[in-house]
């Protein structure tokens, strides 16, 4: 399925900070936790994960640290920071409020509603 | 698992090299792309996919490269600036950067006519003085405008301001002699200064980043034209060696002619070569205040040793404000150019104690010779140059102290580095506004003495 390239910059910081709430992780992995949480449906321009990584870590939600992959190579690791936590919190917030406001219009359309419940 | 196939290797090779173009990525991001890559074609081969079909899936996944650099590009707003001064490909058109020459060299040569046509018209030395600023930097906004494409609004809503200083510069009726038409004088460069920034800035003067990026380019201008200087210096000094020794005086034509036009032609040339190979002098920036930061705590710290030992300071006037005030302009441009330069996602390190130390330390100083000053001010009253220095005291200290307390803060992980860029270049119009106040308001308050 195709997803509309705003919804998924508007997601995609929540999406990254909810996966880094669960551990620190790195990109691949952050990416395909992304595609089994939408059962492959949500797929991400790969690249674009690292800047927005970045722009996070200036922003103080993540924090990076360097460390080794399996085979050896430098693998950069992002872990959130108390700041993360509390946006998103603040998003989950948000996009809940959007959710329900969503629900109400697809049951006004009548459309099953559970094409919502992913982003919620 | 690591893949040994050698085409593999291969491709990857080529894709790397073809990322490593793009100045806004780093060599270190490239290393996590990679990484990524390689897990990639690694967990695709597993589902039985050969090596190449593995590849070119998972490099275009990564996406489509132009975009993923704009997007670096965007976050890192400093690597863009490298970018900038890349020497222009050739493929670029020769044609354009003649075309640039020629602009400058005419502006340039424009800025000595208007010095050399005032110097005539005006005849009196202090009036082109009084007036320089408004005589050569139009012309250094003009290659701005040139260059930015900017719009006429912007230009006209700018010569407002202009005309507000000329006008006051010129029309006060200030005493010759008196000290309230130097202050007017030298601050009204510094207000002008800051229309410039607004030219440069091509319109976009509120953005923290097009405000850094102007703050290097004020680095980085004044060591061109310091370098250019020495150069002409040297050239100047052969040329009347040589011609002293066949008994030609070259002097008169050196006053006349070749200093007023050489001189703001200088500053025109030097902006122009700034815009063009940036990055030459971006990366001493840092090395500099690397060497000065340790320096100058040393000289601080003899200050405040020497204070407490002779126990209070003789000979308290104003000179010993305009010294502390220049002690105080220089730690702050230690402290603007290596933050200007900092990776801002570096954690905290020696250096940034370092420059901590320097700012209290500074501070330290200009508490001792303030309360020093205040009680004598408080007898003697104030004058025009006592005020304009202590109120350019006051401007710097409270731009240091809470440099400091951001500091602090940050070493302390209690937030990101990014408050404190923020905070350099948020407070800079501050400057422009206690110039504006000395050049306009003070000449009437101190009855243009």
């Amino acid at each position: 399925m195709h997803i509309d390239k705003d919804l998924v910059a508007a997601s995609a910081t929540p999406l990254v900070l909810g996966i880094l709430a669960d551990g620190e992780s790195y990109g691949y992995a952050i990416v395909k936790r992304v595609n089994e949480l939408s059962g492959g449906r949500m797929q991400w321009t790969d690249g674009m994960l690292y800047p927005l990584l970045h722009r996070l870590e200036r922003l103080g939600y993540v924090e990076a640290s360097w460390g080794t992959s399996e085979a050896g190579r430098r693998r950069k690791h992002y872990a959130i920071t108390q700041a993360g936590r509390e946006t998103l919190a603040d998003r989950q917030q948000q996009w809940s409020v959007v959710a329900d406001a969503l629900k109400q219009v697809w049951q006004d359309v009548q459309r099953p509603p559970a094409v919502v419940e992913g982003w919620a | 698992m690591m893949s040994t196939n050698p085409q593999l290797e291969a491709q990857i090779d080529q894709w790397r090299g073809y990322v490593q173009r793009r100045r806004a990525i780093s060599a270190s991001d490239i290393e996590e792309m990679e990484d990524h890559l390689r897990e990639q074609v690694t967990d695709l081969t597993r589902t039985g996919l050969d090596d190449d079909e593995a590849f070119l899936v998972s490099v275009k996944r990564m996406g489509n490269l132009d975009e993923v650099s704009r997007e670096f590009a965007r976050e890192h707003s400093d690597r863009l600036w490298k970018q900038l001064v890349l020497v222009p490909e050739p493929s670029d058109g020769g044609a354009r950067s003649w075309r640039e020459l020629g602009v400058v060299l005419s502006l340039a040569v424009g800025a000595g006519i208007a010095v050399k046509t005032g110097v005539e018209l005006f005849g009196d030395e202090t009036v082109v003085m009084r007036n320089i600023g408004l005589l050569v930097l139009p012309f250094l906004a003009g290659y701005f405008v040139w260059k930015r494409k900017l719009t006429w609004r912007v230009g006209a809503a700018l010569l407002v301001p202009f005309a507000l200083l000329a006008v006051v510069l010129n029309v006060y009726p200030f005493d010759p002699d008196g000290s309230t038409l130097f202050l007017a004088a030298s601050h009204s460069i510094v207000a002008l200064w800051a229309l410039v920034s607004v030219v440069y800035a091509g319109g976009r003067w509120r953005s923290d980043a097009r405000r850094m990026d102007y703050v290097r380019f004020t680095g980085e201008l004044a060591i061109y034209f310091v370098l250019i200087a020495l150069g002409g210096g040297v050239l100047i000094g052969l040329t009347l060696g040589t011609l002293g020794l066949v008994g030609v005086d070259f002097e008169p034509v050196l006053e006349s002619w070749i200093l007023p036009f050489c001189v703001p032609g200088a500053l025109i040339v030097a902006a122009w070569l700034v815009e063009a190979k940036q990055n030459v002098v971006e990366n001493i920036a840092p090395v500099l205040t690397r060497v000065f930061t340790p320096l100058t705590i040393v000289m601080l710290l003899v200050f405040l040793g020497v204070f407490a030992t002779t126990g209070g300071l003789l000979d308290v006037d104003r000179e010993l404000l305009i010294l502390m005030d220049m002690v105080l302009v220089l730690v702050l441009c230690l402290l603007l150019y290596s933050i200007s330069a900092r990776d801002s996602l570096a954690p905290p390190g020696l250096f940034d104690v370092l420059q901590l130390v320097l700012v209290v330390a500074a501070l330290a100083v200009d508490a001792v010779t303030l309360s020093a000053m205040l009680t004598r001010i408080a007898e003697f009253g104030f004058s025009a140059n006592k005020a304009a220095a202590l109120g350019l005291n006051l401007v710097l200290l409270v731009h240091l102290a809470w440099s400091a307390w951001l500091s602090v803060g940050f070493l302390r992980g209690k937030h990101p580095f990014d408050p404190i860029e923020r905070w350099q270049t948020r407070y800079l119009p501050a400057y422009a506004g206690w110039a504006l106040v000395v050049v306009v308001i003070f000449p009437p308050v101190f009855a243009f003495a």
